[in-house]
């Protein structure tokens, strides 16, 4: 895939990209000294952590993250570069970078609405994942109704004062900053919203309290976080007062792979337990699983099963390669826009049928020696619900393609 | 070999499929194709042909059924990604015509080698054509043809040959003895007779043609050698076809639903219509990629374009069966009419799914190349 690529470079990425091979073929990361989890959202240990981090601090200083931001915020002052050298990191088969949300979320959103002095503070040490930052958008009485959020930010003097309670908030536990959207007015559901940005690991046990959620496969790795008269600078405020859901948008467009800024990424790297969710790692399963007489590949539904996901799943690819297709568009954002859903979509199905194809041996979890793959497969199928729920329910996602897209008549 | 990022998909494929789209709305509005074929609803109707020779004339006189056919032969040579995007337009207008059956003879008959010159020639001039290869019991496999050759002609019948009404030559596969053969046969010889079917598609016409001693110039000596080679191409169109009549089912419901009122509100407010739409329109731009990447595959990278060309073809019939299911449904009462033009679309996209295999079938074909046959 990286080589395809290569042929369509300009001699910027060309260069580029000769770089980065050579520099991941020199410093590419030894084998993890601890277990690591399917995604970042499951790192659970600082051992687990530390590893990680040291790769991203190391893949930053050699400016393979934050290609495409400006050098005044800490970036490597490229264009278009960062695909590029995700391109190399992922044929690397590199571990994937701990600060997701700060990569994928917070960087796009205080690059966009931030003042300057605050993005060369904050975006240098975001890029080298030194300060993990988690996203508190969601509360208890605000899930997919996001603007509905409750948690208050007072004005006193140049200072905020902020009182309230975020949910589901992934690497809370391990995060110096934390994006958030907040109710600076209770009188108008949209315009009272304002967006910040604020230190809570500063802040821990002097305002902010973090508790583990306990996810249904029994990991950890998201929190509640609850604020009691924290206090925030007003510079920390992004764009204007009662511009929060605006900003949230920029954030939104981003996380859910459609906006304009491409986020670093790295990955790949064979674990001794992790597994890539893809049809044809449950195709090898089907043929390593006995079924009757035969293997599992040679039952006729299973295999109509297996091809419909694999079609899917080639589908999604071959969206995302005609999204660069202009001739080929209609509306330019009616791909872009069905990213999300798919890819959680696709993935929770293609976990579900593994389960499936494993049959009585889906009922072994990772405690079990004879659970096949290590109990993988069940803990996939299990976490796929944290993508189709989070970051907007795939029912939030049809609404918004039905809306934006197709252009129907709005549910809210 | 690789496929270029864009499907090699450039400027002139895109003004193409531009100026087809345009030609289209200005002269066949649905209208209009309405009018034409939908005038004797009676089920027990008598078999016909409804369709407007002269506009297809100037779609020939505009070179469009020459696109496929090789430069040295005489044609524009252009990729088949390109002509993908010319057939999604004539699916998007479900424009009664013996285009597709034009192209499936050319890609047949170029796998043909020299041999197939003498077909492309005519396809040059200006003839249309179509595949008479599919046994009484509908079998996606060539190789099951009734038509056998003996004694210097073609004898038996070929089944299901799609658009026959409109033809002046077909690409017969018969058995020869010493295998299969492909013929390129005058439709209106001495020993060819078309017997119309009675069809629910009114978009089309289909006929069995029964060969009775009919003469035919033999194009190749090894029909399965070149079909397969030509089958990606074929398959991959009929999709293109199907992507573009399920937009047209997409964009007219969407239409529907959002002025129709019920409960105070558009249809299109509430989720129970809005998320399957939503999902018509996912399913929609899946069969799209596919089809571009299985084009692409067909001019690029050979090796791989019967596998993309399942994968096309298998998600064109399941989002057509989809598409249509949900464009007769959420127009309610007025979409079980015979004056709503959804019927219309919902015949031409049942009639695609099953043409040269539905999902199931392409999934097996797919299960074989990628799992291995089974045990």
């Amino acid at each position: 895939m990286s080589d395809a690529s290569a042929r369509k470079d300009t001699p910027a990425q060309a260069e580029f990209r000769a770089y980065c091979r050579d520099w991941l073929a020199a410093n590419k990361p030894g084998e993890p000294p601890v277990r690591l989890p399917q995604t970042p959202l499951e790192i659970m240990t600082t051992e687990q952590l530390d590893y990680l981090q040291a790769w991203q601090k190391a893949a930053y200083d050699a400016g393979l993250v934050g290609c495409d931001y400006p050098e005044a915020v800490g970036g490597g002052g490229r264009k278009d570069c960062q695909r590029v050298a995700n391109e190399e990191m992922l044929a690397a088969r590199t571990p994937f970078f701990p600060n997701v949300i700060g990569l994928g979320m917070a960087a796009p959103t205080v690059f966009y609405h931030a003042q300057e002095a605050v993005k060369a503070e904050l975006l240098p040490r975001l890029f080298s994942g030194e300060d993990i930052w988690c996203q508190g958008f969601s509360e208890p009485g605000a899930g997919s109704d996001l603007a509905s959020v409750q948690t208050f930010a007072e004005k006193r003097g140049d200072r905020w004062v902020i009182n309230g309670h975020k949910v589901w908030t992934s690497l809370a536990h391990f995060a110096e900053w934390m994006i958030i959207l907040l109710r600076t007015d209770k009188s108008h559901k949209y315009d009272g919203l304002s967006y910040f940005v604020v230190p809570i690991r500063a802040a821990l046990g002097n305002g902010v309290t973090v508790r583990p959620l306990i996810k249904i496969t029994g990991e950890t790795g998201f929190n509640e976080v609850i604020f009691d008269n924290l206090e925030v600078d007003d510079r920390y405020r992004l764009d204007e007062l009662g511009k929060g859901w605006q900003v949230a948008m920029t954030t939104l467009l981003h996380e859910r792979g459609a906006g304009e800024l491409q986020t670093p990424r790295s990955g790949g790297m064979k674990n001794r337990s992790s597994h890539n969710i893809t049809t044809s790692a449950v195709i090898e399963l089907a043929r390593q699983t006995r079924r009757g007489a035969g293997a599992a590949a040679d039952d006729p539904l299973l295999r109509d099963k297996l091809m419909r996901q694999l079609i899917r799943e080639e589908g999604l690819k071959q969206n995302q390669r005609r999204s660069r297709v202009q001739a080929l568009l209609d509306h330019p954002m009616r791909l872009p826009l069905q990213n999300k859903l798919l890819a959680s979509e696709i993935a929770q199905s293609i976990a579900s049928l593994a389960v499936e194809v494993e049959g009585m041996a889906s009922s072994l979890y990772m405690g079990d020696s004879n659970a096949p793959a290590g109990g993988q497969w069940p803990l996939s199928y299990m976490n796929s619900y944290g993508m189709t729920i989070a970051a907007g329910t795939s029912e939030v996602q049809r609404n918004i393609l039905g809306e934006r897209v197709l252009g129907l008549p709005k549910s809210k | 070999m690789t496929q270029p990022n864009n499907y090699g998909f450039g400027e002139e494929a895109a003004l193409l499929k531009d100026s087809a789209r345009k030609f289209f709305r200005e002269h066949f509005p649905t209208d209009r194709l309405h009018a034409l074929v939908a005038a004797d609803p009676t089920p027990g109707r008598a078999p016909s042909c409804q369709w407007d020779e002269a506009l297809w004339a100037q779609l020939v006189e505009l070179g469009w059924t020459v696109l496929a056919v090789p430069e040295e032969a005489g044609g524009v040579g252009m990729p088949v990604a390109a002509v993908a995007g010319l057939v999604e337009e004539v699916g998007r207008a479900a424009f009664p015509c013996p285009l597709l059956g034009t192209l499936n003879a050319t890609y047949v008959l170029v796998a043909c080698g020299e041999a197939g010159a003498v077909g492309l020639a005519d396809i040059a001039a200006g003839k249309a054509a179509t595949l008479a290869l599919t046994d009484r019991h509908g079998a996606w496999d060539p190789a099951a043809t009734e038509v056998e050759y003996r004694d210097g002609g073609l004898y038996g019948t070929a089944w299901f040959v799609q658009d026959a009404g409109k033809c002046e030559r077909l690409l017969v596969c018969a058995s020869t003895g010493a295998g299969y053969g492909l013929f390129w046969v005058d439709a209106h010889a001495a020993g060819v007779t078309a017997e119309a079917d009675g069809i629910v598609d009114l978009t089309r016409d289909q006929a069995h043609i029964v060969f009775d001693g009919a003469s035919g110039i033999e194009v190749s000596g090894n029909a399965l050698s070149a079909l397969h080679q030509a089958m990606p191409a074929i398959w991959t169109l009929v999709a293109a076809d199907m992507v573009g009549a399920g937009e047209w089912q997409l964009q007219t419901t969407v239409e529907y639903v959002s002025t129709r009122k019920q409960f105070d509100r558009p249809l299109g407010f509430f989720q129970a219509i809005k998320h399957p739409l939503v999902e018509v329109m996912v399913q929609i731009d899946e069969a799209k990629s596919l089809v571009y990447n299985a084009a692409c595959a067909c001019d690029s990278e050979p090796e791989k374009a019967a596998q993309y060309a399942h994968m096309a073809k298998a998600s064109a019939s399941d989002m057509a069966a989809y598409a249509s299911s949900r464009s007769v449904q959420s127009h309610g009462g007025i979409g079980f009419t015979w004056e709503c033009y959804v019927h219309l679309y919902f015949k031409r996209q049942k009639h695609s799914q099953m043409l040269w295999g539905d999902g199931v079938w392409h999934r097996a074909r797919l299960a074989d190349i990628v799992i291995g046959t089974a045990a």
